[in-house]
């Protein structure tokens, strides 16, 4: 081919040489790129092909389904050396959850917000939760004068407390963001991600007005003997880095009739949580009871996470 | 016959290679650099995957960053690269039709840049494919990016099929058959526009983010696109002519200028009507362009950026409008220049960041690019350069029957 290509070209001698130097030139170059982009190669090793050809969750069959939870489990357990289990949790028909929370008694203590950076394996060394409590100014709901970075012995004179998490909204902004569905609304209203399957564009956090998303910037890090070994695919397994997550309103548990890890952990029985479909439940009383609100009504979002006050 | 064309297209290619890679020192330096610093943003870029986003400074309060910006301003450089398709056709301009496909040129180039600049701010490139109808789950028509996705990849098409085509039957001797390349010229300028619009409704669609959620986005991405194409095109002209043999009429730099002239006036009025309905109802909706403009509570990352920026624009503007950059010299480089630098400031970082401070929930979180993303930026700048010059060979070499197919190889 250079042969050839030195026959065609008008001025011979010189032609040669130049081809001879830039074919140096072109070989220097690739091993220079190849250098380069070495990193990639340390990282690909690392990958492995199962999960780089696996399915969107919707479309597993249940025998794909159960493959893929035993490669998560046997990863897990390897990592950790621990024995986690890595379950499916379905939602149960009839069931649609919501969430109130009664701002005249919550104290800011922070312990739900705790309870969820244990509870979901989230990583410790940026304390990350899904929970974001505000101390708000007496006399309005205006987050320009909420702080969520306060040090002080809580609660304090002329403030109230305000926990902030994912709002499960009925019309999320962030589901219609997702540019290939690795986010969606689940049968009992629970927003979800598929962590297999998003490509971290974070495009829905961009979308979502509650600041409820959380990304991945790394791999979380939990020592072994810390991590939750109740593990559900859709929730508190221990994410991949580069991927987006969010509250799942703890489904591990409450799909199995238990109720969220950070209603467990306050202190004051501010949350209450429950199917809104049955109407003996107690979320249904406050509901209907209480003098309710939602957080930016205005946006249209219809969230499914309700305040109220009691006094 | 096909056995011909497949012979002559490969003739073409391989002449093309060798045109690409042929030039005097100058070139070579200019060359390398660009290789070099495309190599630094791949390393970095390959680092980034390696190690996580964490690498960059964005935040979950700052979510996007440099990379976004940086998209959001070359959409605007492609868009505007095809704006001065508009008159050569419309009008029939004669003197415009050879330098159309300079515009066509470099949006091709700022198309790739904005694809890398959104692969570069992926977590997970690996899953890419998720990303390709059929194959993956496209969540079209819901989602405004996968339409972004779309209207990208259509004009890189496009544009890619008339470029090509006038080069090669250029090459070839031929006239060029209005029939393969006029309808698709009509199709680009409106395409031009739908890819910005569509870009601006990225943000514009988030009513969680105030900032953003203003009807006259779409109008002043334009209005600054017309802006920033023309002026890139300029410069770009600008260095044909001195570096080559290929003869650049001044009529076409002169109708630019006027274009320029039209849509930053239209865009800094935008841009005065913005600040007044702002900050003169001073609404909660203020507290983003209060932290853009003067900072918040001692939180001032953006506004040297923004201050540059308008400072920067103005004084373009007004260069713009001197006498002198009708003519041929430094004042017209100097204000392209300036208003290059300004609308990437303003589209980019001005734009974007703002948009993350205050948070949905208002804390105030700053963001300022870490060296990672600095690398990876000035990378894909690079490596849209050297696509661009190496392009900007190969029509030269057409134009000016460098390369043309020999007539006894038409023969056999
Ligand atoms: S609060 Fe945010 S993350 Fe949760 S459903 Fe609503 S938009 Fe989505
Ligand atoms: S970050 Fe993931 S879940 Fe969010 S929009 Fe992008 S792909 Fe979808």
């Amino acid at each position: 081919m250079t042969e050839r290509r030195a026959i065609e070209l008008p001025v011979i001698g010189e032609v040669t040489r130049r081809t001879a130097i830039k074919a140096g030139a072109t070989t220097l170059g690739l091993a220079a790129w190849a250098t380069a982009i070495q990193p990639l190669f340390e990282w690909a090793s690392e990958q492995s092909v199962d999960e780089f050809l696996q399915k969107h969750y919707r479309e597993l069959s249940p025998g794909e389904l159960q493959a893929v939870l035993n490669r998560l489990t046997d990863e897990a357990r390897r990592e950790t050396g621990r024995p986690v289990v890595i379950r499916d949790h379905q939602p149960i028909p009839g069931v649609v959850f919501a969430y109130a929370l009664n701002l005249s008694i919550c104290i800011g203590c922070r312990r739900c917000a705790e309870a969820c950076h244990r509870e979901n394996n989230h990583d410790r060394a940026t304390h990350q939760s899904y929970i974001r409590v505000f101390e708000m100014q007496k006399g309005g709901i205006d987050f320009e004068c909420g702080n969520a970075g306060y040090h002080h012995p809580v609660p304090a004179k002329d403030k109230y407390y305000m926990p902030v998490q994912c709002q499960q909204c009925e019309n999320p902004p962030c589901v219609k963001a997702c540019p290939i569905e690795a986010t969606w609304q689940e049968e009992d209203g629970i927003v979800v991600v598929d962590y297999n399957w998003c490509i971290g564009c974070r495009y829905c956090e961009a979308a979502c007005p509650y600041h409820a998303r959380r990304f991945n910037w790394e791999k979380p890090q939990i020592p072994a003997e810390e991590v939750n070994i109740q593990q559900s695919y859709l929730s508190n397994r221990i994410r991949p880095q580069g991927v987006m997550e969010k509250c799942h309103f703890c489904l591990h548990r409450t799909r199995e009739g238990r109720l969220p890890a950070c209603l467990e952990a306050c202190p004051t029985g501010a949350r209450v949580f429950g199917n809104v479909l049955d109407p003996h439940s107690e979320i249904r009383w406050v509901l209907e009871n209480k003098r309710v609100f939602v957080l930016k009504e205005e946006l249209g979002t219809k969230p499914r996470f309700y305040y109220f006050f009691d006094k | 016959m096909a056995m011909t064309g497949v012979t002559n297209y490969l003739r073409f290619l391989r002449q093309a290679v060798h045109v690409a890679t042929e030039g005097g020192w100058l070139f070579y330096a200019w060359m390398f650099v660009l290789t070099a610093i495309s190599l630094v943003g791949a390393n970095a870029w390959a680092v980034q995957v390696r190690d996580g986003m964490i690498r960059t400074h964005m935040t979950d309060h700052v979510s996007w960053g440099l990379y976004i910006a940086n998209f959001t301003f070359c959409v605007g450089l492609a868009a505007g690269g095809v704006m001065m398709v508009i008159p050569a056709y419309l009008y029939r301009d004669e003197e415009m039709h050879d330098v159309v496909i300079i515009g066509e040129i470099v949006a091709i180039a700022a198309i790739v840049m904005c694809t890398l600049s959104v692969i570069v701010d992926l977590g997970r490139p690996d899953r890419l494919w998720h990303m390709i109808p059929g194959l993956g789950k496209f969540n079209w028509p819901i989602s405004m990016l996968t339409w972004d996705m779309i209207v990208l990849n259509v004009y890189l098409l496009i544009n890619l099929h008339v470029v090509g085509y006038l080069l090669y039957t250029r090459f070839q001797g031929r006239m060029p058959n209005p029939v393969w390349y006029v309808p698709f010229v009509f199709i680009s300028i409106f395409w031009a526009i739908s890819i910005h619009t569509v870009t601006a409704f990225l943000y514009c669609g988030l009513g969680g983010r105030p900032f953003w959620n203003t009807a006259l986005l779409a109008p002043r991405f334009l209005a600054s696109a017309f802006v920033s194409g023309p002026a890139f095109i300029l410069f770009v002209m600008r260095v044909v002519r001195v570096g080559s043999d290929l003869p650049m009429h001044p009529g076409p730099a002169r109708l630019l200028v006027q274009i320029i002239r039209v849509a930053s006036v239209v865009n800094l009025l935008m841009l005065a009507s913005e600040l007044f309905t702002i900050f003169y109802t001073g609404s909660g909706h203020a507290a983003a362009a209060r932290y853009l403009y003067f900072g918040e509570d001692g939180h001032d990352a953006l506004v040297p950026w923004i201050w540059s920026a308008i400072v920067m624009n103005l004084v373009g503007t007004v260069l713009f409008f001197t006498p002198a950059a009708l003519q041929r010299g430094t004042t017209r480089v100097v204000a392209c220049l300036l208003v290059l630098v300004g609308i990437w400031i303003e589209k980019g970082m001005g734009l974007i960041v703002p948009g993350f401070v205050p948070s949905t929930l208002h804390e105030v979180v700053e963001y300022v690019p870490s060296l990672t993303e600095w690398k990876i930026t000035a990378g894909i700048w690079a490596f849209g350069l050297l696509i661009l010059t190496v392009m900007l060979k190969v029509t030269i070499a057409v134009f000016t029957k460098e390369m043309k197919l020999a007539p006894r190889t038409v023969a056999d």
